[in-house]
């Protein structure tokens, strides 16, 4: 243990001190730490374990992974950096935190790529056995920063942590590669001791994830303990912290991801509208984890087909809706680029099938494993031709549950495909969840077009004809007296049969656009928390709600008259939209994107709206938003 | 009068839709249309458990003249609308309608995919070696030389043989007829309506406009006998106007022989459409006018259980080994907490 700050910290150079008092407990209302290392140093399991045990402590967590698009980047390189970063706090939080309170940094290369988020004086501990020369030349560092004194302006604490662990583990024989996988669970103990967390549920999942190799299982449990004790009896920290309960509503919770959420969301809504749900997809990221959730779900109904290409996904996913079910697929923005056609065609066929986009950096192949909210724009309009469809955005991971359930509603109600926007933010971030009560949860009406019954043949039945919100007939293929053709060439009105007529084709596509539009009145309205005019409206959509939310509420506290108002449904958008806009004297966009919102918000309302914009694969800090509302209020 | 439930008898034209047929005079895919509605009259099935998809050309257009249920999709997909709908509805009897630009270019990874899971969809390729729809230019199956609007100095490119890729993804039915041979074709339709698995049908089908006559070698009444070999199972590969020629193999070759001279039938080739290993029938997709005779019949016909099926299977087994999924386990499927 070296105390690289003796002016921050107590030295233990000298003799132990007998008896020594208990290290005294802060309580704190909340912190943001970040465990970083290598990518093969198994950060992200630390993190979620961290997360985990947090989530089950009664704190309201917020979390953000943060690793590489290459599985294994050379050991020990800036690239090959992974980071999770968990906001925990005994309040209700909507972000996984600006600035770190604590950072681990478990090479030189973590180091050098996190240590701009710590706050100044913010606790730093490294392990300092990865801190050879070698190491820091694979990191660019031209000299040890825990030795030339640039990290002075933190509490730094370099913990042998490769040492201490091997020692912890040596009774059971590893090979050396084997014992120093268990660093990270080292560094954990170490994390749980400085917050006070309770072992007992890493250690449980030690037990079931390790069932089958008892040696791991052991030396997994030693090395937990041992970060822990050697927090606890070695005084190398003066101070740890305690941060209690929040007080959130009552009920029981789970932790969730947003990719959890929205096969939870879908498999909920497959069962209260009675269908079977066929997700077809593609393997990509940062969606994949969807189709995996859904493949382990066979009991419930859940049929997944890992698809052949992008195209062939959507294509089953319309398959199974022209047969009936409900047909999902999901991807990422480029598998939306391929899907695009096909998109098209369920616009055409009016048929039910829910596309959900976790979007990532781009354009092309861009940043993989990144947020952005840039598919917007591509998600209205991105087709050949007059080519409207439902567009919904969830706001939090939780509610990614909400709007996988609302997706699903729309679309069967409305025989239209609906896009759901997601994005990488949502996707691997978590929140407690507040179980709903499946008996509460609401029935989703199906209404299939009904047999002829008589067998004579002299009904004819029309595919496209339309009831009073304009929705035609859900007809399923083995239906007596049904018999009809459906596909991509224009549709006669009523008859679905084939049409060229000039006439036609413009009813055809004004009748699909109000169709569309006629959604507004079945979605909620838009609602507005602050005040009901002034001077600022921020305006947002999609995952950056946290950070708008938690800006608005700090402005809102230092007496500034800003509101805030979030769209989830951004096609049709809330019919009170226009209304609310125009009571605001500025409106505020913030997006991970060029302003794609705020293009759709001019044109369509012709409110000039400013714009935030920040497209650098991150979330907004809160800081940002605070920042600008305080410069369009002076302005 | 008989009261009791009969299978419903289906006349071919209790199959045809009030649409105009809007092919060009002459175009064999009259014939495909005629036979299929023969066919499928005959099966036992009611009308509405027939689902046609297509994709797009002029093949593609065949949904829209049959009064069942049907899907004209887009360029290349038909396999991928057909494999969700059979997820889902493995009772149907389901038929892609595809040809060679639709199936074998855009369309080709579908296809490919289809076959190897061995979806129970009968697929039916319409090949005409041209694309007719756009107005004529060559095709993934032209044969080098063609020349077309697209390819004024003759294509370049090695043809696909449609057989052999269907082999190469291990299809379980693998057959090839021609337009004009009614009695076979129809039969040939019957045969992959009972095939429980993918079926794949190539149909040489005459584009009168565009590519008029490329298969007359092996329709043309005097000189097919000598161009076609039709495939019997169990029985020696003998075409010729005299039945006088053979297929023998040498070494890993097929030959073309003449019986008689110390060659016996004993000597040639015996068509096997139930081996295990498709190597036989791949052989026989490889031959090619005017090397040899084209066969014309069932290559391959092999039991697989059906993609539909394994998934089913394993969704029933896992809610005998588990049960049906409740909401409130699976909500809970995480550790969980209570705030009180
Ligand atoms: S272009 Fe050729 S294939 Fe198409 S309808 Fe006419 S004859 Fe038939």
């Amino acid at each position: 243990m070296t105390v690289l700050n003796p002016g921050t910290t107590r030295s233990t150079g000298e003799a132990p001190v007998l008896p020594r008092p208990p290290i005294p407990v802060e309580e704190i209302g909340e912190a943001t730490i970040r465990l970083a290392g290598d990518s093969g140093d198994g950060m992200q399991l630390a993190g979620t374990q961290f997360t985990h045990t947090s989530a089950l402590l009664g704190n309201d967590i917020s979390t953000l992974p943060d690793f590489p698009a290459e599985i294994r980047a050379p050991a020990g390189t800036l690239a090959g950096v992974s980071g999770f970063q968990i906001h925990f706090s005994s309040s209700d939080i909507h972000t996984p935190g600006d600035q770190l309170n604590t950072l681990v940094a478990m090479n030189p290369a973590a180091l050098k790529t996190n240590l701009k988020d710590l706050e100044p004086g913010g606790i730093l501990i490294v392990n300092s056995d990865a801190f050879s020369s070698a190491d820091l030349h694979k990191a660019g560092y031209p000299s040890n920063p825990l030795e030339d004194g640039s990290l002075k302006g933190y509490r730094v604490f370099a913990v042998p942590i490769t040492k201490l662990n091997r020692e912890a583990v040596a009774e059971l024989k590893l090979s050396p590669r084997e014992a120093d996988r268990c660093k990270n669970f080292f560094a954990l103990g170490l994390v749980y001791w400085l917050y006070e967390r309770s072992l007992e549920p890493t250690l449980r999942w030690i037990q079931t994830k390790f069932s089958k190799n008892p040696s791991i299982m052991e030396a997994n449990t030693r090395a937990l303990k041992a970060g822990y004790n050697y927090g606890e009896t070695t005084e190398a920290m003066p101070v740890h912290y305690r941060v209690s309960k929040a007080k959130i509503p009552p009920g029981r919770y789970r932790k969730i991801t947003g990719n959890e959420a929205l096969a939870l969301g879908l498999t909920a809504a497959s069962k209260q509208a009675g269908l079977p749900l066929v997700y077809a997809s593609y393997p990509i990221t940062p969606a994949s984890d969807i189709l995996h959730q859904l493949a382990e779900l066979k009991r419930y109904g859940v049929r997944t087909l890992q698809a052949e290409d992008e195209i062939a996904a959507i294509g089953a996913a319309i398959g199974a809706a022209f047969a009936g079910a409900l047909g999902v697929t999901g991807t990422s923005g480029p598998g939306i680029c391929l899907k695009s056609e096909a998109i098209g065609l369920a616009v055409m066929t009016e048929l039910p099938v829910v596309i959900i986009d976790v979007q990532r950096g781009g354009p092309s192949t861009g940043l993989p494993t990144k947020t952005e909210q840039a598919d917007l724009l591509q998600a209205m309009f991105g087709r050949n031709g007059e080519c409207p469809v439902c567009v919904l955005a969830p706001c939090s991971p939780a509610d990614c549950f909400h709007m996988a359930f609302e997706a699903v509603r729309l679309a069967i109600g409305f025989m239209t495909p609906v896009i759901l926007l997601s994005d990488g933010y949502l996707a691997n971030g978590a929140e407690p969840w507040l179980i709903p009560d499946p008996a509460r949860l609401p029935k989703i009406p199906v209404q299939f077009a009904q047999p002829h019954a008589g067998s004579n043949g002299a009904a004819v039945f029309h595919p496209y004809a339309r009831d009073a919100r304009l929705v035609r007939p859900w007809a399923v293929p083995g239906t007596p007296g049904l018999e009809h053709r459906i596909g991509g060439l224009e549709k006669e009105d009523i008859t679905g049969n084939v049409s060229y007529d000039p006439a036609n084709h413009e009813h055809m596509v004004r009748t699909r656009a109000q169709k569309i539009a006629n959604i507004a009145k079945d979605i909620p309205e838009l609602t507005v928390t602050g005040p009901s005019e002034g001077d600022v409206l921020v305006l947002g959509w999609g995952g950056t709600y946290g950070s708008i939310i938690t800006a608005c509420q700090r402005a809102q506290r230092k007496g500034w008259k800003v509101a805030q108002a979030h769209l989830r449904y951004l096609n049709p958008m809330p019919r009170n939209t226009g209304e609310v806009l125009k009571r605001y004297r500025k409106v505020l966009i913030p997006e991970l994107n060029g302003g794609q919102l705020r293009l759709l918000i001019r044109a369509t309302y012709l409110v000039d709206a400013v714009g935030l914009n920040k497209i650098q694969g991150k979330p907004f800090l809160v800081s940002e938003i605070e920042a600008k509302i305080e410069e369009l209020l002076r302005c | 009068m008989s009261t009791t439930m009969a299978l419903p008898t289906l006349t071919p034209k209790d199959l045809a839709s009030d649409q105009e047929v809007r092919w060009c005079p002459g175009c064999g895919d009259y014939s495909i249309l005629a036979q299929m509605k023969k066919a499928l009259a005959g099966l036992g099935i009611p009308r509405e458990k027939f689902v046609f998809i297509s994709g797009i050309g002029c093949s593609s257009r065949f949904p829209y003249y049959m009064n069942t249920y049907g899907f004209h999709t887009i360029h290349g997909r038909a396999p991928t609308i057909a494999t969700g709908l059979k997820l889902v509805r493995p009772d149907l009897s389901v038929w892609v309608i595809t040809g060679d630009g639709d199936g074998l270019s855009i369309g080709g990874n579908h296809l490919i995919h289809a076959i190897r899971r061995n979806m129970d969809l009968k697929i039916i390729l319409f090949n005409n070696e041209i694309y007719g729809l756009t107005k004529g230019q060559y095709s993934p199956t032209s044969r080098i030389g063609t020349r077309t609007k697209s390819s004024p100095l003759g294509s370049i490119d090695t043809p696909l043989r449609p057989l052999s890729l269907a082999l190469g993804a291990d299809a379980t039915f693998v057959a090839r007829t021609l337009d004009v041979d009614v009695n076979h074709l129809t039969e040939t339709l019957k045969r992959a309506a009972a095939h429980k698995g993918t079926a794949f049908v190539e149909v040489y089908q005459n584009c009168k406009i565009f590519n008029d006559g490329v298969f007359e070698y092996a329709t043309d009444k005097s000189v097919k006998a000598d161009n076609v070999l039709y495939l019997q199972h169990g029985r020696p590969l003998v075409f010729g106007k005299d039945r006088n020629k053979g297929i023998r193999l040498h070494g890993l070759n097929p030959e073309v022989v003449e019986l008689g001279n110390g060659i016996a039938l004993d000597d040639l080739l015996v068509h096997d459409e139930k081996a295990d290993e498709p190597t036989l029938a791949y052989l026989l997709s490889r031959m090619v006018y005017p090397h040899f005779p084209e066969c014309i019949g069932v290559f391959r016909c092999v039991e697989r259980p059906t993609y539909e099926d394994v998934l089913n299977k394993q969704m029933d087994d896992e809610i005998a080994r588990r049960g049906a999924g409740k909401l409130e386990d699976l909500f809970a499927s995480d550790e969980t907490w209570v705030v009180e």
